[in-house]
């Protein structure tokens, strides 16, 4: 008998008041008796709904009909067999716009809790299993991934399931990419990215660090010297962008990929960290992504007051809505039709304020959402000491501008094929931020996969033709 | 891990290293630089290339003794190995073309405006190098610029050595008496650049400055790098690290290289006590 119970077993959370101070992970996972409650929540419907939201098409009934009958190492199986980073999706997913959108459980009540299953089984595992995944047998093709975040390591999570000998290169010193700099530690533990990233070892892929592609070595370099059959191009989202307001390059102004690479990759939330951040008292962080709530809660978590300041309302936030809300319960302020219009500082040149001016919606615009129309004379001044951009990225222009024939769009994101990932250049292949622009990993990881199976075809076929 | 090949004191601050970095050595060129981590919890900096040898497959690199990491650095020994050590980023010195260039050095600058100042002079460009040095003891790289330029001035605050006198004053000197640079190639302390920068555009000579801002990823990622130049916001990392000299907002890099002052200080201390007590 499923279980009717119509609203999904919550999440255990570490108390806003204490987790506002301290980096530990917030969502603390259920335990196997929650797991398997929930999981009997899941009607297993035939034409499984949930699957089609899936961008890495995660057999869900069948993972969460194992989970129910307390089989934990059988649905870890099941989810290995489509996605590489089961323990990253669990936990940074959006599922309710994905998976469970979709669960016809969500029709009267809640839908199942599909990401908060797939991460107890993938911490179960790690927890549980003694074995390393087995290394499978080589096909004698050799291909490459340039960048290790989400979609770089789900394309050579599936190739080297395939049997290809395949090199990631990195070109930070850590592999893992937005996983390891741009995702906090109290979201997505760098430990769990660190065990992730060791699975794919033990499948056989090769990580090498500090290997910027487009000065290191050429995507051409690759093809032609080194031997590789196939390129995927995974490389990121680039160069942060600003406002273009006064005030933007005065001291404790930074982007939000530098505040969190900092805060992340380089750790400087430690007290003995060789890498210095500024410690803000009133942090004023400028957008309304994602991004924007783990800048915004990493200098709350350094002690700061700190205010989201958006242009539109709290209904077009573009983050999600269990990250707006786990930083109000922390304490972070939100100005709504808010727009700043230059940043104020000191006589030494550090910041001391913001100016902003009031908006109000206007017509829609081409996204469909209300523009934000200034409210004439309506300026005022924020007090800050700090203020983090987090207003997106453009691709970054290294790959581009070393790879001849490489299209892009005007913008600056690498043209593919949507079914293909396939490139303008043959047997290059690129996916996630570097062609979409900033998304989310999950989407990065489903255009990892995509081109992974390409490149597949691609190398067999081209096989084939020379025999 | 990268393996220190040869280390070499060049003054009491400055300090030469060798490392064994095949794949930054077959690509690395003048202007160029890389970005090192000393080791696991260490933060990276960056260093320009000083010099490179695609033989042997390895990187020179010069620094001065500066901060926490850079004293840590310099505690190593040949045959120790640096955790990182990632490049060639940046663009490349921009050389073609040029038939007659000055290059303004200005301390440990002129380990950087070396190899620049040598790939000119052996391209058959006619070179001078205005070299400045606060006292003789800090003087580096003499000989080498000696061997590779057309003409060598040599300047120090307190005239120990060469002419007493700021480089700007040399530089001012050879352009009114008819020196006509195609351009002027300026590498050191921000202040300096700045100077020089603003003479010669009095005379509409071409100025080009290596800038080395506060830097994370090195790769076009994180933004911190960021300058002015010619009222736009422009990053180091991949649209410099050399910019037009005449377009930098020199004042606000001064601003923002000062940004974790008070922070180094107080890592340097922290560290030398540490090494301190290590050598005890």
């Amino acid at each position: 008998m499923p279980n009717m119970m119509p609203t999904k077993h919550p999440m255990p959370h570490q108390a806003a008041e204490e987790r506002k101070s301290n980096f530990q992970e917030v969502a603390l996972g259920y335990d196997e008796a929650t797991a398997v409650d929930e999981a009997k929540r899941c009607l297993n419907c035939k034409h499984k709904p949930c699957m089609t939201g899936c961008p890495v098409h995660i057999h869900i009934p069948e993972f969460i009909h194992a989970v129910s009958e307390g089989d934990f190492e059988e649905a870890y199986r099941i989810i290995s067999l489509t996605s590489s980073l089961p323990a990253v999706c669990g936990r940074v997913c959006p599922q309710e716009s994905q998976c469970e959108q979709k669960c016809v459980r969500g029709m009267k009540g809640e839908a199942v809790a599909i990401g908060r299953l797939e991460r107890f089984v993938a911490d179960w595992h790690a927890a549980h299993a003694a074995e390393a995944p087995v290394k499978p047998v080589s096909n004698g093709h050799k291909v490459a991934v340039v960048g290790s975040g989400p979609s770089g390591l789900s394309c050579a999570g599936d190739l080297a399931k395939k049997g290809y000998d395949v090199t990631v290169f990195e070109a930070l010193h850590l592999p893992g990419g937005v996983l390891v700099y741009g995702i906090p530690e109290f979201r997505l533990p760098k430990a769990i990215v660190a065990r992730e990233i060791e699975t794919l070892k033990a499948l056989g892929v090769k990580v090498e660090t500090n290997v910027v592609i487009g000065r290191t070595l050429t995507i051409d370099e690759l093809m032609q010297e080194q031997g590789f059959e196939a390129v995927f191009i995974g490389s990121g989202a680039g160069l942060p962008k600003f406002m273009n307001i006064p005030g933007e390059n005065l001291k404790g102004v930074y982007s939000a990929n530098e505040f969190l690479t900092r805060m992340n990759l380089m750790k400087a939330y430690k007290p003995d960290s060789a890498t210095p951040i500024q410690h803000g008292s009133k942090v004023a962080v400028v957008g309304g992504g994602n991004v924007a709530m783990d800048a915004a809660r990493c200098a709350r978590r350094l002690g700061a007051e700190v205010t989201v300041i958006y242009r539109r309302t709290a209904a077009e936030l573009p983050a999600r809505k269990e990250e707006v809300e786990h930083a109000q319960e922390e304490g972070i302020q939100f100005r709504f039709l808010t727009n700043p219009v230059s940043v104020l500082g000191d006589d030494k040149g550090w910041v001391s304020g913001i100016r902003c001016q009031q908006m109000e919606l206007g017509e829609p615009d081409a996204s469909g959402r209300r523009r934000p129309v200034a409210v004439e004379g309506s300026e005022q001044d924020l007090p800050a000491d700090c203020v983090i951009m987090a207003l997106g990225t453009s691709p970054n222009p290294l790959i581009k501008s070393t790879t001849e024939g490489l299209e892009t769009q005007k913008w600056g994101g690498i043209v593919v094929q949507e079914d293909t990932g396939a490139t303008s250049r043959e047997g290059v292949y690129a996916g996630g931020d570097a062609v979409t622009g900033a998304a989310t990993v999950i989407l990065a990881m489903g255009a990892g996969k995509t081109a992974a199976a390409a490149m597949d075809a691609y190398v067999q076929e081209k096989a084939m033709e020379e025999q | 891990m990268y393996k220190i090949l040869e280390k070499k004191a060049l003054n009491p601050t400055v300090t030469l290293m060798r490392i064994d970095a095949p794949l930054v050595a077959r690509k690395a060129e003048p202007g160029q630089f890389i970005i090192l981590r000393v080791d696991e919890d260490g933060e990276r900096i960056p260093l320009t290339v000083a010099d490179y040898d695609r033989e042997t497959g390895s990187v020179t690199i010069i620094f001065q003794i500066v901060g926490a990491t850079t004293a840590k650095l310099n505690h190593l020994t040949e045959g120790e190995y640096i955790h990182d050590f990632v490049g060639p980023l940046g663009r490349a010195t921009h050389t073609e073309g040029l038939h007659k260039v000055a290059v303004v050095g200005g301390g440990v600058g002129c380990a950087i405006a070396f190899p620049v100042a040598k790939k000119l002079h052996d391209q058959g460009c006619e070179v001078h190098a205005i070299v400045g040095f606060r006292t003789k003891d800090l003087v580096i790289l003499e000989e080498e610029f000696a061997a590779h330029t057309n003409r060598l001035v040599r300047m120090s605050d307190d005239g120990s050595w060469g002419e007493k006198g700021l480089v700007t004053d040399a530089l001012r000197k050879l352009i009114e008496n008819g020196e006509n640079y195609d351009e002027v190639i300026t590498i050191g302390p921000l202040p300096m650049m700045k100077f020089v920068c603003k003479l010669t555009k009095e005379f509409g000579v071409k100025t080009v400055a290596s800038m080395n801002p506060i830097m994370i990823d090195g790769t076009g990622m994180c933004g911190g790098c960021r300058l002015t130049v010619g009222g736009k916001t422009r990053f180091a990392c991949v649209d410099g690290p050399e910019f037009d000299g005449h377009e930098i907002d020199f004042d606000e890099a001064m601003a923002r290289g000062a940004t974790y002052r008070d922070f180094e200080r107080h890592a340097y201390e922290e560290t030398c006590n540490l090494l301190a007590k290590e050598v005890q």
